[in-house]
C-alpha cells in the first residue's frame, strides 16, 4: 500500500515540475519585458531598469524559474502588473466563484449519471437503454456553451426563473448564491454526465457477465439486490476513473461558461490577462489549474483504496 | 449482418455536413462577407433560409462556409495526432517493457494532466489568436490519444502466430511494425480518428466561441455563437441554428465512429448487447 501511495506521489510532483516548466518556458517566449510595458514607449530606461528590479526580473532566467517555484510554494504568486496587487489575492477572491462552480458541476453530473447508467444497464437491450444511450450521445454532442445559451434564454429571459449571469457575492447568502451558479453548473455537467452514464452502464454490464454476478444470483438474491450489493461496488472502478480525467475537462469547460454568464472566476483572470498582458496572473493561474487537475487524479488513485481492497495489501 | 440504426444515421448526417462544405466551396445562396444593413435580423423566409444576422449576412451561407473552417481545424488536428502518436505508439509496442515504452507512455500521462483548453490559451497568449494556433492546440492532445490506442492494439497483435513467423523469416521489428501490425490496426485507428475530428469540431467551436480560433471575418460556427450572445432576447434563431448545425455534425460522426468500431469488432457487441 505504501508504495502505491509513494508512486502515486511520484507521478504528482514529476509531472507538476513538468508542468511549470512548459509554462514557464512559453512565457518566456513572449516578446517585449513586461517593464517598459507597464510604463509605456517614453519611459527613461534607469526607471526601467528600477522596475525590473523591484519585479525581480533582472536576474538570470533559471533563477526566476526557481524564485518563481519557490515563491508558488510559499503562497507568493507575485504581484499583478496591472492592478498592482499580490496575485494571490486576485486568485483567492475568484477562488471563492471557480470551487463551489466546480463542486456544484461535479455534484450534478455524478447524481444524474450514476442513476441514469444504472437504469439503463438493469434493461440493457431494451428499449429504456436505447433512449437513455439515445439521450447521452446528443448530450456528448452538444456544445456546453451552447447549452448555457439556451438555458438563459428560457430560463432567464422567458421564464425569468434565474439572473442571466454574475453573482451576488457570497457576503449576502449562500442560497442566492448556489441560485447563480445553478445554471452554469447544469451548462457543465451536461457533457460529463452524459459520458459518465455511458461509463456508468457499461461498467455495470460488464461485470454483469462475471462469475462473482452469477454466485450472487444463485446464493438468492433477487436481480436488483445483486446489482446494488456486488455490480455497482465493482462498477465504480471506472467511474472513479473517468470522474478524475473528466476534471480536466471540467476545468475547461468552466473557462468558457464563466465567460457566458460573467462570473468572476479563474477563468476570466485569464482572459483579462491575456488581454492586459498581465503575463504573471496568466502564469500563475494555469499553474494553479494544472495543479488542481493532478491533485484531483492523486485524490482518484487514493479513492481507489477505499474501493479496491486488493490495493490495500502488503504490497 | 445487421446494419444498426444508430450507424445508419450517423452516415447521414455526416454525409449530409461533407456535401454541405463541399458545395460551399464552389456555390453558396449569399455572399457572407458583403454587409446588407437593410436586411439585418429577418426571420427565415423563402430568400433566406434561415433568416440573417445582424449585419444582414445570411445565416445558412455563413453555416456552410464556417463547415469549411471546423472541418480545415479538426481534420489537420488528427492529421497532427495520427502523425506524430501512431509512430509513438508502435515504438511502445515493438519495444514493450524497455525504456523507449516507459517513457512514452508516462509523457503521454503528464499531457493529459493539462486542460486542453488551458494550454490552447497559453498558446493564443504567446502567439495570438489565429487558426494555426487552435489546430496545434488541438492536435497537441490528439498525439496522446493515438499513441495510447496504437500500442494497445499493437499489442494484441504482437502475440499473434503470424508475427512469430514473420520473426522467423528474419523480419526487424520496424518492418514488422509496418508491414503487419499497422495494416491490422488500421481501421481501428480510423475509427478513433472520426471520435477525434468530433471531438476537434467541438474544441475549435469553444476556441472560437471565446475568441482564441479563427479570426473575422472568416465565418466560424464557435465564433456566430459569440455574435448571437448579446442579441439571444430577440433574435434567438442567430444562437439556435449554429448550435443545432454543430450538434448534428458532432452527433453523426459520433454514431459513425460508434457503430463502424462495433460491426468491426463483433466481439465486442456480444458483450455489450
Amino acid at each position: 500500500m505504501f508504495s502505491y501511495v509513494f508512486s502515486r506521489m511520484r507521478v504528482l510532483i514529476l509531472s507538476l515540475l513538468f508542468a511549470s516548466f512548459i509554462i514557464f518556458m512559453m512565457i518566456e517566449i513572449i516578446p517585449g519585458d513586461p517593464a517598459s510595458f507597464m510604463l509605456g514607449i517614453n519611459a527613461e530606461p534607469e526607471t526601467i531598469q528600477a522596475l525590473k528590479k523591484e519585479l525581480g526580473l533582472d536576474v538570470s532566467k533559471f533563477q526566476r524559474y526557481l524564485d518563481w517555484i519557490t515563491g508558488m510554494l510559499a503562497g507568493d504568486f507575485g504581484v499583478s502588473y496591472t492592478y498592482r496587487v499580490p496575485v494571490s489575492e486576485l486568485v483567492l477572491s475568484r477562488l471563492g466563484v471557480s470551487i463551489p462552480l466546480a463542486l456544484y458541476a461535479i455534484l450534478l453530473s455524478t447524481i444524474i449519471a450514476l442513476p441514469v447508467g444504472l437504469f439503463a444497464a438493469a434493461n440493457h437491450g431494451g428499449v429504456r437503454d436505447w433512449s437513455v444511450m439515445g439521450f447521452t450521445q446528443l448530450g456528448i454532442a452538444i456544445p456546453n456553451f451552447w447549452f448555457a445559451m439556451v438555458l438563459v434564454l428560457i430560463f432567464s429571459i422567458y421564464l425569468k426563473w434565474f439572473s442571466a449571469g454574475g453573482v451576488p457575492g457570497w457576503e449576502k447568502g449562500i442560497l442566492l448564491n448556489l441560485k447563480a451558479l445553478t445554471l452554469p453548473a447544469f451548462a457543465l455537467a451536461l457533457p460529463q454526465a452524459s459520458i459518465l452514464a455511458r461509463v456508468m452502464r457499461s461498467a455495470i454490464i460488464d461485470t454483469l457477465s462475471q462469475d462473482y454476478f452469477r454466485t450472487a444470483r444463485a446464493s438468492g438474491l433477487t436481480y436488483a439486490q445483486a446489482i446494488f450489493k456486488h455490480a455497482f461496488r465493482n462498477a465504480l472502478i471506472p467511474v472513479l476513473t473517468i470522474i478524475g480525467l473528466q476534471f480536466s475537462f471540467l476545468i475547461a469547460g468552466a473557462i468558457i461558461i464563466e465567460n457566458v454568464f460573467f462570473l468572476p472566476g479563474l477563468g476570466r483572470l485569464i482572459f483579462q490577462g491575456i488581454v492586459q498582458r498581465d503575463l504573471i496572473v496568466v502564469e500563475s493561474v494555469v499553474m494553479l489549474l494544472v495543479f488542481a487537475v493532478v491533485l484531483v487524479n492523486f485524490l482518484v488513485d487514493m479513492a481507489y483504496l477505499v474501493v479496491d481492497p486488493r490495493l490495500r495489501g502488503n504490497k | 449482418m445487421k446494419i444498426p440504426l444508430a450507424f445508419i444515421i450517423g452516415c447521414i448526417l455526416s454525409f449530409l455536413f461533407l456535401v454541405m462544405t463541399i458545395v460551399s466551396l464552389f456555390w453558396i445562396p449569399h455572399e457572407v462577407e458583403k454587409l446588407n444593413i437593410l436586411e439585418r435580423l429577418k426571420g427565415p423566409s423563402y430568400q433566406y433560409f434561415l433568416g440573417t444576422d445582424h449585419f444582414g449576412r445570411d445565416i445558412f451561407s455563413m453555416l456552410m462556409v464556417g463547415g469549411q473552417t471546423s472541418i480545415t481545424v479538426a481534420l489537420i488536428a488528427v492529421a497532427v495526432g495520427m502523425i506524430f502518436g501512431i509512430p509513438l505508439g508502435l515504438l511502445a509496442a515493438a519495444s514493450r517493457q524497455s525504456i523507449w515504452d516507459d517513457l512514452i507512455m508516462r509523457s503521454n500521462d503528464l499531457i493529459f494532466a493539462f486542460p486542453s483548453l488551458v494550454i490552447a490559451i497559453l498558446i493564443t497568449a504567446v502567439f495570438g489568436p489565429s487558426a494555426i494556433n487552435a489546430i496545434i492546440a488541438i492536435g497537441i492532445f490528439n498525439v496522446p490519444v493515438f499513441a495510447r490506442v496504437t500500442r494497445g492494439a499493437a499489442l494484441s497483435i504482437w502475440t499473434l502466430d503470424f508475427i512469430l513467423s514473420a520473426r522467423i523469416a528474419g523480419k526487424g521489428s520496424l518492418r514488422i511494425s509496418v508491414e503487419h501490425i499497422l495494416p491490422n490496426i488500421l481501421s481501428l485507428l480510423i475509427v478513433q480518428g472520426s471520435i477525434q475530428f468530433s471531438l476537434g469540431i467541438l474544441a475549435e467551436a469553444g476556441l472560437s466561441y471565446v475568441g482564441l480560433g479563427v479570426q473575422p471575418p472568416t465565418p466560424s460556427w464557435g465564433r456566430m455563437l459569440a455574435d448571437s450572445q448579446t442579441m439571444i432576447s430577440f433574435a434567438p434563431n442567430l444562437a439556435l441554428f449554429p448550435g443545432i448545425t454543430i450538434i448534428l455534425a458532432v452527433l453523426g460522426l459520433n454514431l459513425l465512429g460508434d457503430g463502424a468500431r462495433d460491426l468491426l469488432d463483433p466481439r465486442l457487441q456480444d458483450k455489450i448487447r
